[in-house]
């Protein structure tokens, strides 16, 4: 998409969410849950965009409103120009923390499976999917299947699955969490090498500091439930980083400021004090 | 061979071996329990004289009859009950009372509603392996990780590509753990039900030269039984691990 095409109704901004809320209706002798907002954001195109903020804040439904895999209770959601109503837009890809390999799929049938369903040519898929796997240091495990693999593995396999598809907007949820801190720092450096390879939007979800402050340009603290941005710090690293970021002196001054920001919200969501 | 698989053969033969040599040295009453070579002989002299043909084929059917219709509708079943939960609520706990309750008793009502024919013998297969497959299905479904419907739904899959190509693969395990336990009560129940109620039948055979002090019939039907259970088992056990296998890193 050319970038006169975009943002015509609604200003500059890949991803603009307007004044949006979720409020998970009253069921049962359960009552309505507002789980996030108001939040007001806009994504720049082609930044690396991190969201930290204390547990269940509301980063997950966040994320889930900007897939347009639920809907906004007030307030939208636009992406590129267009709003999202109910349905993951064309050019979205999105990472979770599960594991979400299909049991019953090689690694390359994994890989593969969006792109087929999306009906391009076999040796395009070909093509894509092989320079995806090998790019996630996956080309000796292409007939394998997900249980012979690592978690960490596995959850390079449903990067590669979102990369083949090539999205102009990546949405990862935690798509780490469930790793160990070494596995962690190094599939850190390879989003970021992904992300400049592709020139896409990135969206992470985290609840680690370090990770946020090392990855991205701008960082959205949120607060405690209904979650809103309580500050958006920019890093100011250039395109071309790693995770030696953590040895630049700035690293300690945004991580304390970060935590400074939470500290508070993290005690109102745990409740002591 | 494994160990445990050698162990294993080891302990059936030696089982056999023991019967053989009780019955043969008449450690045990040798008229009322025929050595295993004997059972053997009288097994191969019914499938070679074929006089038993006509039963064996109409048991096979029988209980084939009432897998097919288990499998089905327990399959229907356990999408029902996983797209309605109100229905299942309501289902729920006579569901799981379900194996309290003996099909047999309801032998004389299936005969008066379906006649004097198989149909009531299909019937008991049917009502006592549909249950099973319903729970198991119902089962699978709920299991198939959100996750994975979630990533269907951001490779923007519509409903009947999720359901083909996400939900029925991931829940297969659990209905294939249904489909096996309808065959193996669906022929529990049809054997049975011919050892006591029916006029026909291997169960029905073996039933009568058991009354007529048959003791090489009786014992040649069964064995023959065993070992026709025991393949349908084994061809089970081989389709589950073709599905299995490529989820599951095999051992050893």
């Amino acid at each position: 998409m050319k970038p006169a095409d975009q943002g015509r109704a609604v200003g500059e901004g890949h991803v603009v969410l307007d004044e949006v809320t979720r409020v998970y209706p009253a069921r049962g002798r359960q009552s309505a849950v507002a789980a996030l907002g108001p939040v007001s954001l806009r994504l720049r195109r082609g930044e690396f965009f991190s969201v930290v903020g204390p547990s269940g804040c509301g980063k997950s439904t966040l994320l889930d409103l900007v897939a347009g895999l639920s809907l906004p209770t007030e307030g939208s959601v636009h992406f590129e120009g267009r709003r999202i109503s109910g349905e993951v837009p064309d050019g979205v890809a999105v990472v979770f923390q599960e594991d979400a390999c299909f049991p019953w799929m090689t690694v390359f049938q994994n890989a593969a499976f969006g792109a087929r369903h999306a009906g391009l040519p076999r040796t395009e898929i070909r093509e894509r999917v092989d320079y995806a796997l090998s790019f996630m240091g996956l080309a000796g495990f292409t007939d394998a299947y997900p249980s012979q693999l690592s978690g960490g593995m596995r959850q390079r396999v449903c990067i590669a699955r979102a990369m083949v598809m090539r999205p102009r907007l990546m949405l990862l949820d935690e798509p780490f969490g469930a790793l160990d801190q070494q596995t962690r720092l190094l599939m850190g450096e390879e989003t970021l090498k992904l992300w400049r390879d592709t020139g896409s939007t990135v969206m992470l979800i985290t609840h680690s500091i370090d990770e946020a402050v090392l990855l991205s340009d701008r960082i959205g603290v949120m607060s405690t439930r209904p979650g809103r941005f309580i500050e958006i710090v920019e890093t100011g690293w250039g395109r071309e980083r790693d995770s030696r970021t953590a040895m630049d002196p700035r690293f300690g001054a945004l991580q304390s400021r970060i935590w400074g920001l939470l500290r508070e919200e993290s005690i109102k969501a745990l409740g002591i004090a | 061979m494994s160990r445990p698989a050698a162990l294993r053969l080891l302990l059936v033969v030696g089982a056999v071996a023991l019967l053989e040599i009780a019955s043969r040295l008449a450690w045990i009453d040798p008229i009322s329990f025929i050595p295993p070579s004997r059972m053997a002989e009288g097994a191969w002299t019914i499938l070679a004289s074929g006089r038993y043909l006509d039963d064996i084929v109409l048991t096979l059917a029988t209980a084939g009859a009432a897998v097919l219709l288990s499998i089905s509708a327990g399959f229907a079943g356990g999408i029902a009950l996983f797209r309605f939960p109100r229905l299942r609520r309501v289902l729920d706990p006579l569901l799981l009372s379900w194996y309290a309750v003996p099909v047999f008793i309801f032998y004389p009502m299936l005969i008066v509603l379906l006649g004097l024919n198989r149909w009531p013998l299909v019937a008991i297969g049917f009502l006592f392996a549909v249950a099973a497959m319903a729970v198991n299905t119902l089962n699978g479904l709920e299991r198939v990780p959100q996750v994975l419907l979630k990533t269907a739904r951001t490779l923007r899959l519509g409903r009947i590509d999720e359901i083909r190509l996400i939900i029925l693969p991931a829940s297969l395990p659990f209905v294939f753990t249904g489909i096996k336990l309808s065959v193996v009560y669906s022929f529990l129940a049809v054997i049975a039900g011919e050892f006591i109620l029916s006029g026909a039948g291997f169960g029905y055979q073996i039933a009568y030269a058991y009354n007529n002090f048959d003791n090489e019939t009786m014992y040649g039907l069964m064995l023959l039984l065993l070992t026709f259970v025991g393949l349908v088992n084994l061809a089970l056990h081989a389709a589950e691990q073709h599905l299995y296998q490529r989820r599951v890193p095999r051992d050893g």
